[in-house]
């Protein structure tokens, strides 16, 4: 029988032998994750379960991420508990100046694989689906149960299909991608469903480009969002884990919900406007709103890659006076290769502030949260109201050229005009 | 089961856990202290209208956005029956389930309702009465209707520890 990626990654992690969307199937997990918001609760919850131990140490990692560095006694009594929690269970523990922001830390550390099942406890888990591993996003309730069992109960979803095709243009990213395919469905259309992107418009998009991609899946109500293992993919993993993997794919004859086309060549760079990631249009069609902050970081946009994007725009130029700009390195190990490629230098320069990696202001935990009627431009995935601080507060969703020519011209512009220096 | 209440409305679509319980009360992790900040980013005034009989009645994709469990948490500490959805997002909707909170999909019957409606749900059936008529909701799958009547995932663990004879 014919079956999509995701259909086929369950199956491997079930004893179902059978499998169709809408069945409720045990899942094994290869991995289990958690942060210092959702670990401390799901511990409190292993422990009314009555589970002392975790199924396997080897396959639980914690990462200390959220309101890291402690914003507060309380954040830091929470650090605490997740540091104490790791040491006592035997897992891995990413503490602080030793990982960074989780997702993109787990990729880069080699704990995802293609076919792989990873369980975590945040949303945007299902950024490994860029590496072709099924992450999906779960409360701590259900962690809890991963941690005692390694297993999590799952309706199997079916699977809407995205081809690309085409160039992506210039000062266009795997944000904009993943902007036009929730403007498509919307931010519901993916629910109960797996996003998959295939086609020759994926074999140009970089890793950190799927990440971005499969990080936002999530928006469109995705349990998660898939790009099939291919050379790119293998290269990314060389060196980087040992654990044994396969390149899948779904079935030339399974069974798609929808299948969608987006193609590149037409696609501009594109803007989410408050409150909702679904509320897109080319980013010509905000040039002109006032901008008091910049965010440039977070589990979807903080890789190398946006850095360096970031670093074109500002090399040279300032940071507009009514505005500021921070710049969140997603973990140290891409922090120091900024700071080795003097990208940091060209930041502070500019007038921006370069922090640790943190997913503090993304949220509106620490670290850059906004006031009432301020406008930012983010390059993170949420701009729900009160997201990143205050209710009267605007959030527009943007890749990282963007959101830096934001930075210099004080408002949104098209990256282009900034670099042949039209902007005021 | 058969749960009775008023209703508390909460008609928009797509209301996020963002604003639900804002990121930055997140720290918080004991259910208890949790209740003064549900619907903190939404309505802080519909705190007032929940008395222990409330059964909410919730917009199309209600709970979209972050896993943050402390909505359904808080939801539960306040004595919430259930809540019945035009649509729920997918983890919002784990939530409540694995957490013992009964969440039912029934449109007609979220848009039949006025703050303070008297609602009757009768769980096996799938029937909710919405001051005096009924609305078929979406049927449950066995595993989520048990799931949730016995408690929901702390007491499926509890059994399913027993069974194994401890861990």
């Amino acid at each position: 029988m014919p079956h999509t990626l995701a259909e086929k990654i369950l199956l491997a992690h079930s004893d179902v032998k059978r499998i169709a969307p809408g069945d409720i199937v045990m899942t094994r997990c290869d991995v289990v994750m958690a942060n210092d918001v959702s670990g401390p609760v799901a511990f409190r919850v292993m422990e009314q379960m009555g589970a002392a131990k975790v199924f396997d140490p080897s396959k639980v990692v914690m990462v200390a991420d959220h309101f890291t560095p402690a914003k507060d006694a309380i954040s830091a009594g929470l650090q605490k508990r997740l540091k104490d929690w790791s040491e006592a269970q035997g897992v891995t523990y990413y503490g602080q100046g030793r990982g960074g922001i989780e997702h993109t830390l787990l990729c880069e550390e080699g704990w995802v694989v293609p076919g792989s099942i990873i369980a975590g406890g945040d949303s945007h888990t299902c950024t490994y689906g860029a590496l072709g591993a099924f992450g999906t996003g779960f409360g701590s309730t259900d962690i809890a149960a991963c941690l005692a069992f390694g297993e999590f109960w799952q309706t199997v979803p079916g699977t809407i299909q995205i081809e690309l095709t085409g160039q992506k243009r210039p000062y266009v990213t795997g944000k904009d991608v993943i902007l036009a395919v929730i403007d498509r469905i919307g931010v519901a259309g993916g629910t109960n469903m797996a996003l998959e992107f295939v086609g020759p418009g994926t074999e140009a998009l970089s890793i950190d480009e799927r990440l971005a991609v499969a990080n936002m899946a999530v928006e469109a109500g995705s349990e998660t969002g898939l790009f099939p293992a291919d050379d790119r993919t293998a290269a990314y993993l060389a060196g980087r884990t040992n654990r044994s993997w396969k390149a899948e794919r779904s079935d030339p004859d399974a069974s798609f919900a929808a299948r969608h086309r987006i193609d590149l060549d037409t696609l501009p760079p594109l803007v989410a406007r408050p409150h909702s990631p679904g509320n897109v249009a080319p980013v010509a069609e905000t040039k002109g709103v006032r901008v008091d902050q910049v965010y440039i970081g977070n589990c979807s946009n903080g890789t190398i890659t946006d850095l360096r994007q970031a670093a074109e725009i500002l090399r040279g130029r300032k940071v507009h006076p009514r505005c500021r700009a921070i710049i969140v390195p997603a973990t140290q190990r891409i922090y120091r290769q900024a700071m080795k490629e003097g990208l940091l230098d060209i930041f502070v320069e500019a007038g921006a502030m370069v922090s640790m990696p943190t997913c503090g202001a993304c949220f509106g935990g620490h670290m850059g949260v906004l006031g009432p009627g301020e406008n930012a431009v983010a390059t993170t995935n949420r701009n729900f109201k009160g997201r990143m601080g205050s209710g009267e507060a605007q959030v527009f969703l943007a890749n990282a050229w963007v959101a830096a020519a934001a930075a210099v011209a004080g408002e949104i512009v098209h990256p282009a005009e900034v670099l042949k220096g039209e902007a005021a | 089961m058969i749960i009775e209440g008023k209703a508390v409305v909460i008609a928009e679509d797509n209301v996020d856990t963002d604003v639900l319980y804002p990121g930055s009360f997140l720290n918080i992790d004991d259910p208890e202290k949790m209740k003064p900040y549900l619907f903190e980013g939404y309505n802080p005034a519909l705190r007032d209208q929940l008395r222990g009989d409330t059964i909410l009645m919730a917009g199309a994709n209600f709970g979209s956005g972050s896993s943050r469990e402390h909505v359904p948490h808080a939801l539960k500490a306040w004595n919430i029956r259930c809540v019945v959805g035009k649509s729920f997002a997918r983890i919002f909707h784990r939530n409540c389930i694995n957490l013992g909170l009964p969440a039912l999909t029934c449109p007609e019957a979220v848009a039949a309702a006025k703050p303070g409606s008297r609602v009757r749900i009768d769980m096996e059936a799938g029937v909710i009465d919405v001051d005096g008529t009924r609305f078929q909701a979406t049927p449950v799958p066995t595993f989520m209707r048990e799931m949730v009547t016995s408690g929901g995932l702390v007491p499926w663990a509890k059994r399913r520890l027993a069974g194994a004879g401890g861990r």
